[in-house]
């Protein structure tokens, strides 16, 4: 209760990262008494670091993980100094010093120095090359280094060392993670889970040295490897150390603040100066410091109260669970992992679909769990092990299936109603259950997805989406369970999934955009930037002949058909079949690039050519001038067919690569796919084309032709898989289409080959586009079907004054 | 408090000339506007640049209702104010618009007050 005369008081926080930013974030929800100054010694403003992993593995940029941008400090009145070190604090004269000799007073203070990598004692250690995974630039270190280097070691076969290896992986480079023990992630889970965990990270390209001691790192002044207690060597130009964290307590400590391992605090995080906090990774709290998010969010919420002068319940420590961030594998755990004498022990393992789930019981109440594979019950167990809760037939039945609670005994309700209103429910995103409730009773919200929107809960990693789901089930009751079917919609607008919507289209025969979002009663009447486009292409792939496209519900490249670039110039990019070009289409290309002052001429990825930075009003005149077709490098269709040179010129080439890449280019040009299509044509197996890597992958022999299918260069990366050898060109274009129509008549819109073969699987595809000769050949007419109706586009716009008007010319007006 | 403005108006073409459920760049004087027509017939004039801060044009966005999506960044925008819709944040300048006979008019100064004085020395780095 703040007196009101009482003058501004002078708030300072140390350190710019998530835990000091969320409290700063509560506080001014509370009261706005402070002037606030923060100082951080990274160059950035709050991001979320526990998506670096996202960073790394290229999912995400930087900016996208931006929680707190500068505006947000300015809008706040908050002042803001990154890149700047505090390197004492003057706790009697209450003042800081900055590394620069600047000096600032304060009535609070909070230290949220957080954590540092612990960086193994071992000769060599200090070697260029050898890095944390903590930061934006550890982030940025390993992405440069994987541009230069193959080799990497990661030390710690922790959360952190995992991620760290995946996404090392995902950059392309060799990674060997290197254990002490002889499991992973052995502080959270048993050898079951451990092992099955190590089972699929070697599936996804990670390589392991169990139960390894590193005793020196090699190298002149950059690493070159590392040397191992048994004298064996692992050659590795980068070394991530992730063997754990260690408070950074420097400051207060030479400040003369108490500290243990971490700053040490009390139950309101009071530190042992008068009006000094500490917050985060940095303190230790009751003989504990945590590494993990949700406790930070705790920790913030008592010490917002504490310093806002309300009452605060005494924080008591959290109770906390894990989970891996790597895409594709799910792993739980929470309190007591390892089994004892003095446990019960309920366990599931099913290696048939690699599930494992073991609930730890002492004296009938649940103590732990560990989860490996299917891990929904997640957010219940954290709970009932936080509270240590008495297991029952009903939570048994719950938990396991079968028992004696009748289906549907609804006593979910109960994880939920017991929280506090303050608890944090998102752990990403710092979302309480207050939160959630507030914004389903006050603003009606009544889905996960429009919960999302308002608060942000689930919209990081999404592991406490169940919870979110139970307490709009709390607060809806029956109402929410009514409206709510199991399955997702395509997005916010409907309920429907993509397939009934495609079934929609085709057994009510409807043929417009507007049409189906009328029959399928649409939330939003005229969709979104999700549902628009993706119902465009189902309708075109459904009625091939019939159906007009929806021009206005396309994305602005398919829709000017050039690309967007990030000043409002467009990219253009011409056809050119194979990747050959001649003398006479180059001297057109120049003239088009000089005449319309391209700012950059590209030879892209595809073998062909782009021209950066055609104003856009400028689009139709380059495209006649090119007199070339549109090369749809814009668009969820067939990108390019590369080639490598083949028999005409190549020694070892074993078919005329370029003429079959020409042919398959010219027939699946234009068509409109569920995502980008690539192609390649090789002629050996040295595979110059890449196409181990495309969606559709031909490679040459002497005897005919093998067809691999579903690769993937770009952000997660897959080798394509053999679909099957053939003898003859006819054979091969004829798959090359069965397998092109099956992808568009089952593919949701926005998937790639590569997720749409791992969802139905390599044999299904095979049986049907290349076993079953009659679907095969139903197949192959439906794409002749579809492609009798297309045209460039290009052209179409050269010939149409009316489409050059709507679409590429703005209105001049003078003022005078 | 009888400080009231005289509105000034610039005419910026015919009805026919903004297509429905599409959006269309206007260069007008030291403005750059992008001018939507919704399907159900409304006309609205925004500054042609989204409030994100690495910048981009909105001419181009996809058009639901009285909503646009963003071309760049699928910002969800509402043409009636300006505001971008959560979980982002942000506002973009509006114009009034008013039709007379089928001549399309629009507001000189936008008005959304904050950003006016901004936008005399800022209005030409949106992208064109």
């Amino acid at each position: 209760m703040a007196e009101p005369n009482m003058k501004r008081r002078k708030l300072v926080l140390i350190g710019n990262g998530m835990a000091g930013v969320n409290t700063l974030e509560q506080i001014l929800k509370l009261t706005n008494a402070f002037d606030i100054c923060v100082y951080g010694e990274e160059p950035y403003p709050n991001y979320n670091r526990i998506q670096l992993s996202y960073v790394l593995e290229g999912s995400k940029r930087i900016d996208d993980i931006i929680l707190n941008s500068r505006e947000w400090y300015e809008e706040n009145g908050i002042q803001l100094h990154t890149g700047t070190k505090v390197v004492r604090i003057d706790t009697k004269d209450k003042r800081i010093y900055t590394a620069e000799g600047e000096t600032a007073e304060y009535d609070v203070l909070i230290i949220a120095t957080g954590s540092k990598p612990f960086i193994l004692p071992v000769p060599g250690a200090n070697k260029d090359g050898v890095i944390g995974f903590r930061d934006i630039a550890d982030c940025e270190t390993m992405i440069d280094a994987s541009r230069t280097f193959k080799q990497a070691a990661v030390i710690g076969g922790g959360l952190l060392g995992l991620e760290a290896a995946k996404g090392l992986v995902q950059l392309g480079m060799e990674t060997t993670v290197v254990h002490l023990m002889d499991s992973l992630m052995e502080r959270q889970l048993d050898e079951v889970a451990s092992g099955m965990l190590k089972a699929e990270l070697e599936r996804q390209g990670i390589r392991f040295r169990m139960g390894t001691k590193t005793t020196e790192v090699l190298g002149g002044s950059e690493v070159s490897g590392l040397r191992f207690a048994d004298g064996t060597e692992l050659e590795a130009q980068l070394v991530v150390m992730s063997a754990g964290i260690v408070p950074h307590i420097e400051l207060a400590k030479e400040s003369g603040i108490e500290t243990g391992r971490g700053i040490l605090v009390n139950d309101f995080m009071q530190t042992s100066a008068p009006d000094v906090y500490a917050v985060g990774e940095c303190c230790e709290h009751r003989g504990v410091c945590y590494g993990l998010v949700a406790p930070l969010f705790e920790q913030g919420a008592v010490l917002a109260k504490t310093i806002a002068g309300i009452e605060a319940a005494p924080y008591e420590g959290s109770s906390v669970s894990t989970k891996l961030k790597i895409s594709g594998v799910d792993v739980f755990s929470a309190g007591e992992y390892l089994e004892r004498p003095d446990h019960q022990v309920l366990r599931i393992h099913d290696d048939w679909h690699g599930h494992y789930k073991k609930v730890l019981l002492r004296d009938k109440r649940i103590v732990g769990a560990v989860m490996y594979g299917e891990v929904s019950d997640a957010p219940l167990l954290t709970r009932l092990i936080r509270d240590g809760a008495l297991m029952t037939d009903e939570r048994y039945a719950e938990l396991f299936g079968g028992g004696t609670a009748c289906c549907g005994g609804g006593n979910k309700e109960s994880i939920v109603q017991a929280m506090a209103d303050d608890e944090i429910v998102c752990g990403c995103n710092g979302v309480t259950k207050g939160d959630i409730v507030r914004v389903i009773q006050v603003d009606g919200l009544t889905t996960v997805d429009q919960i999302k929107m308002k608060t942000g809960a689930t919209r990081s990693c999404g592991g406490c989406k169940p919870l979110v789901e139970q307490l709009l089930q709390f607060v809806l009751g029956d109402s929410y369970q009514e409206q709510q079917p199991v399955k997702k919609g395509i997005c916010g607008c409907t309920t429907h999934s993509r397939d009934e919507i495609v079934a929609a289209i085709k057994g009510m025969h409807l043929t417009s955009v507007r049409e189906v979002m009328m029959v399928l009663e649409w939330q939003q009447s005229e969709g979104c930037s999700k549902c628009r486009p993706a119902l465009n292409y189902y309708l075109g792939m459904a009625w091939p002949a019939e159906y007009e496209d929806s021009r206005q519900s396309r994305f602005v490249n398919e829709r000017l058909h050039a690309n967007i670039q990030n000043d409002g110039t467009y990219s253009v990019i011409p056809r050119m079949y194979g990747g050959v070009t001649t003398p006479e289409q180059l001297r057109q290309i120049a003239d088009a690039a000089d005449k319309y002052e391209a700012k950059m001429v590209k030879v892209t990825g595809g073998q062909r050519i782009d021209l950066l930075g055609i104003h856009k009003a400028d689009l139709p005149a380059i495209w006649k001038d090119l007199g070339m077709p549109s090369g749809y490098g814009y668009a969820k269709a067939l990108r390019t067919v590369k080639t490598c040179v083949g028999s005409q010129f190549c020694r070892f080439g074993t078919q005329d690569t370029i003429a079959m890449g020409i042919q398959l280019e010219k027939k699946f040009e234009r068509l409109w796919m569920p995502a980008k299509f690539k192609m390649a044509v090789n002629g050996c197996p040295r595979n110059c084309a890449e196409s181990g890597t495309k969606d559709l992958g031909i490679v040459g022999n002497e005897g005919g032709w093998e067809i691999y299918v579903g690769g993937n260069g770009g952000i997660r990366m897959k080798e394509a898989e053999l679909l099957c050898k053939v003898k003859t060109n006819e054979e091969l274009e004829e798959i090359c289409g069965a397998f092109i129509q099956h992808y568009r008549e089952t593919g949701n819109y926005g998937e790639r080959t590569s997720e749409w073969i791992e969802r139905l699987g390599i044999e299904h595809v095979r049986a049907v586009v290349v076993d079953d000769l009659a679907r095969r050949q139903a197949l192959a007419q439906g794409v002749e079907d579809a492609l009798a109706e297309l045209q460039d586009p290009w052209q179409e716009v050269i010939e149409s004054e009316k489409l050059q008007r709507d679409y590429y010319q703005a209105v001049e007006v003078d003022v005078k | 408090m009888t400080n009231q403005m005289k509105r000034v108006y610039a005419a910026i073409g015919k009805q026919d000339d903004f297509p429905q459920g599409l959006g269309r760049q206007v260069r007008l004087g030291m403005e750059e506007l992008a001018v939507f027509h919704t399907t159900s017939g409304d006309l609205y004039a925004l500054e042609n640049r989204t409030p994100h801060r690495k910048g981009g044009s909105l001419a181009e966005a996809i058009v639901s209702g009285h909503y646009i999506y963003c071309p760049l960044r699928d910002l969800k925008i509402n043409l009636e104010d300006g505001m971008v819709q959560e979980p982002d944040t942000g506002q973009v300048r509006t114009f009034h618009v008013k039709v007379e006979a089928g001549t399309v008019y629009v507001e000189l100064i936008g008005q959304h007050d904050k950003s006016t004085e901004l936008a005399l020395s800022d209005s030409r780095s949106g992208g064109r």
